[in-house]
């Protein structure tokens, strides 16, 4: 069951970033940072997201998880690395 | 700003090699300042060209984009803009990019490129972006963007020719600026620079087949959640052993060198003198000496810290930290200057600027005097070996370093708990900073830069030591020396000056933890730095000699003071608020005396607290 891409509602296939383990390699879809863990708003996290990196269509692969509960990550994106929580990595969709 | 040179100014994004770039353009001939009223560290320096004009370069923070969302973004967006009071508009802006890595720093190209002043690019790194079979053409993307590129590897002799043949080429020209068009950016105009500039690089780069390795095999160890622990456990073990043992020759070359200096002058002034005599010995070359004396223990550390920072460790150790570290309120990045902490809290709090966050920052400013600093030392060993007996417990630990390892364990302890209670009080409402940074690639540390950074650090702490600190010190002599004793008085001179009346004033209330006007008079002497406070209590009690007296000093105190007395003056070192150079350090760094006089306060309530409640038990268990 895939669900029409114009609505708001998650993708079978598609995983929030932050709930993806390490090995995981696939591709940005969107951005939806309304529902995450993170103190920043919204906007800003998805503003922060796209300066480090974060665009539709990039390949994201997570390399490294931290010590206490697998956090925070490691992320390839495209060909740089960034560390974020993953709490933050919530508002990454990817497939 | 009526100067005739060009004036030029790097930006560019984090770990583009800004600062490299910057100490091979300036060399030495740096000046490391603040901005007017905030806590931004400006860095500004100067050459000349080959045909002999002479330039001033301006080193702007690093940022992802001119949206300003830190105070040290905030400068360069108003720098760039031209709209920074008492700072001219940069006449030619270089924008550094990593040429192994352009995504990020090309999309702050095209915003910077609607800025509409003069600018450059220079593709830095270019020779690590050819060994791994990065090919960029050039022209194409001059053309694609419009501005003029040059290449550079900043860390090579030689490295920087072109770039300085380009900025002669450049002044041989008149320039205008067009009219900014910049507003600040949305997502959505985030998002099109962004597929602007990955169009651009999918036009312009081709990349290797085999994209480079070492750094992910690097981190699948260094990043590992167990062994990357245990490497950094590694790196901090061998730090902590070269700031102890390998500064020791050193620091006690300079303590000798200071002592002997001021022997000598002692010696060459005639004894009627005797006033003058005192203050160059004592207030003078003792008082400066005994801050100095921490010169090659910072020297190291920040030759450790900038080492770490170079190879691109640094980012990792947060990311390794900020878990553990975030339980306390604290973020990744204060891990190193909070270990600094533990030689001496001055570079300690010098370090916090890798911090970005404001209130990260504060906190970490706030706690990192608690750390065990070297300064208490010698404070801790005089009175443990002269109260705690050196038996053996279990067979094989020692009491006395038992005791030793507890008092450090209490002072993190006391610093986490500080860090938990401060950002549930004073930062309850605003939401935690959130963790994201940039991986670079590892890269062979450039020993000339790194060299630079560690050479300006120590001048910067120098200059301190010239400044605040002296005139500390003064105060500090001049208090424990007037009123001078009168003729064929009895008791050491020091019986009859301020720093005594101050104690006897005093002594009330420190009665109830435990402590006499002699400790008190010692104190005072100890707000210069910590350790003082051992020659200090050497003086009240009328010991002649200079270090070896240390054991007769021991000998005195315990037939002085009870236990009771002891654990109280233990206890209070843990917090002691004593120390004049670490709250100047604090005021010059968070740009006021708000902070300073918050430390001083809340370290002051704290150590009279667990003072009180410790002598008071010990006297309550009958420890006399």
């Amino acid at each position: 069951m895939t669900g029409d891409p114009d609505t708001s509602q998650d993708n079978l296939q598609d995983i929030r970033l932050g709930h993806a383990d390490r090995g995981f390699v696939g591709k940005i879809i969107r951005l939806d940072a309304l529902v995450t863990g993170s103190s920043l708003s919204p906007q800003e996290l998805e503003q922060r997201l796209v300066e480090m990196g974060f665009v539709e269509g990039a390949r994201v692969e997570i390399l490294h998880e931290g010590t206490i509960r697998r956090d925070p990550i490691a992320v390839r994106v495209d060909n740089i690395t960034i560390a974020l929580r993953r709490s933050e990595a919530m508002a990454v969709i990817v497939e | 700003m009526t100067t005739a040179s060009l004036r030029l100014a790097l930006v560019g994004a984090p770990n583009t090699g800004k600062t490299s770039l910057f100490n091979s353009l300036t060399g030495s001939r740096q000046k490391v300042a603040n901005y007017p009223g905030v806590t931004v560290e400006r860095k500004s320096g100067g050459f000349v060209t080959p045909e002999g004009r002479s330039v001033t370069v301006l080193d702007l923070p690093g940022t992802y984009s001119l949206r300003g969302r830190s105070p040290d973004e905030e400068i360069t967006r108003d720098i760039v803009l031209g709209r920074f009071d008492g700072e001219a508009v940069p006449d030619l802006m270089l924008c550094v990019a990593d040429a192994t890595n352009l995504r990020l720093t090309l999309r702050l190209v095209l915003e910077l490129k609607r800025v509409g002043r003069p600018m450059m690019l220079v593709l830095n790194m270019i020779d690590i972006a050819k060994r791994r079979g990065v090919t960029i053409d050039l022209d194409r993307m001059s053309q694609e963007l419009g501005l003029p590129i040059v290449t550079s590897v900043a860390v090579r002799k030689g490295g920087v020719d072109e770039l300085l043949k380009r900025t002669d080429e450049f002044l041989a020209k008149s320039h205008e600026a067009a009219a900014s068009e910049w507003t600040t950016p949305t997502i959505a105009d985030l998002k099109a620079a962004q597929r602007e500039a990955d169009r651009i690089i999918a036009a312009v780069v081709t990349l290797p087949t085999k994209p480079d390795t070492l750094t992910n095999r690097i981190d699948s160890v260094v990043l590992h959640p167990v062994w990357g622990l245990v490497i950094l456990a590694v790196i901090l073990f061998v730090m902590f052993q070269a700031v102890f043992t390998w500064a020791q020759p050193a620091m006690e070359l300079l303590s000798d060198g200071f002592a002997a200096l001021g022997q000598l002058i002692h010696d060459l002034l005639p004894a009627s003198w005797g006033l003058l005599q005192s203050f160059l010995q004592n207030g003078l070359i003792s008082g400066v000496g005994s801050v100095i004396v921490f010169l090659p223990q910072i020297i190291i550390i920040f030759l450790f810290i900038l080492l770490l920072e170079d190879f691109g460790y640094m980012a990792r150790a947060a990311f390794l930290m900020d878990r553990i570290m975030g339980g306390a309120g604290l973020h990744g990045r204060a891990f190193i200057p909070l270990l600094s902490s533990f030689a001496c809290a001055i570079p300690g709090i010098m370090a916090t600027r890798v911090i970005d966050n404001r209130r990260d920052r504060l906190t970490t400013i706030l706690i990192a005097p608690l750390m065990t600093c070297s300064a208490r030392i010698p404070v801790y060993t005089l009175i443990i070996s002269a109260f705690v007996p050196a038996t053996t417990l279990w067979g094989f630990v020692n009491l006395q370093g038992l005791v030793m390892f507890g008092l450090y364990a209490a002072g993190i302890t006391s610093a986490l708990t500080v860090s938990a209670i401060a950002k549930f009080f004073l930062w309850r409402d605003h939401a935690p900073a959130p963790f994201m940074l940039e991986l670079p690639d590892y890269k062979m540390p450039r020993l000339k830069s790194i060299a630079i950074g560690v050479f300006t650090r120590a001048k910067m702490f120098l200059y301190r030591a010239g400044t605040t600190i002296l005139s500390m010190m003064v105060l500090i002599w001049f208090l424990a020396s007037f009123p001078q004793a009168p003729a064929g008085a009895e008791g050491p001179a020091i019986n009859y000056s301020f720093a005594a009346m101050i104690g006897h004033a005093l002594e009330p209330l420190l009665r109830p933890i435990g402590f006499n006007w002699q400790i008190a008079v010692a104190l005072i002497p100890g707000m210069a730095a910590r350790e003082v406070a051992v020659a200090a209590l050497g003086t009240v009690y009328s010991i002649e000699g200079g270090k070896e007296a240390a054991d007769a000093i021991g000998q005195v105190l315990a037939q002085k003071w009870t236990l009771a007395t002891a654990l109280s003056l233990l206890v209070w070192y843990i917090f002691a608020p004593q120390c004049a150079s670490t709250l100047a350090v604090i005021r010059r760094e968070t740009g006021g005396a708000k902070w300073m006089v918050v430390t001083f306060l809340y370290m002051l309530a704290l150590a009279y607290v667990a003072s009180f409640l410790t002598f008071n038990l010990a006297q309550a268990l009958g420890l006399h």
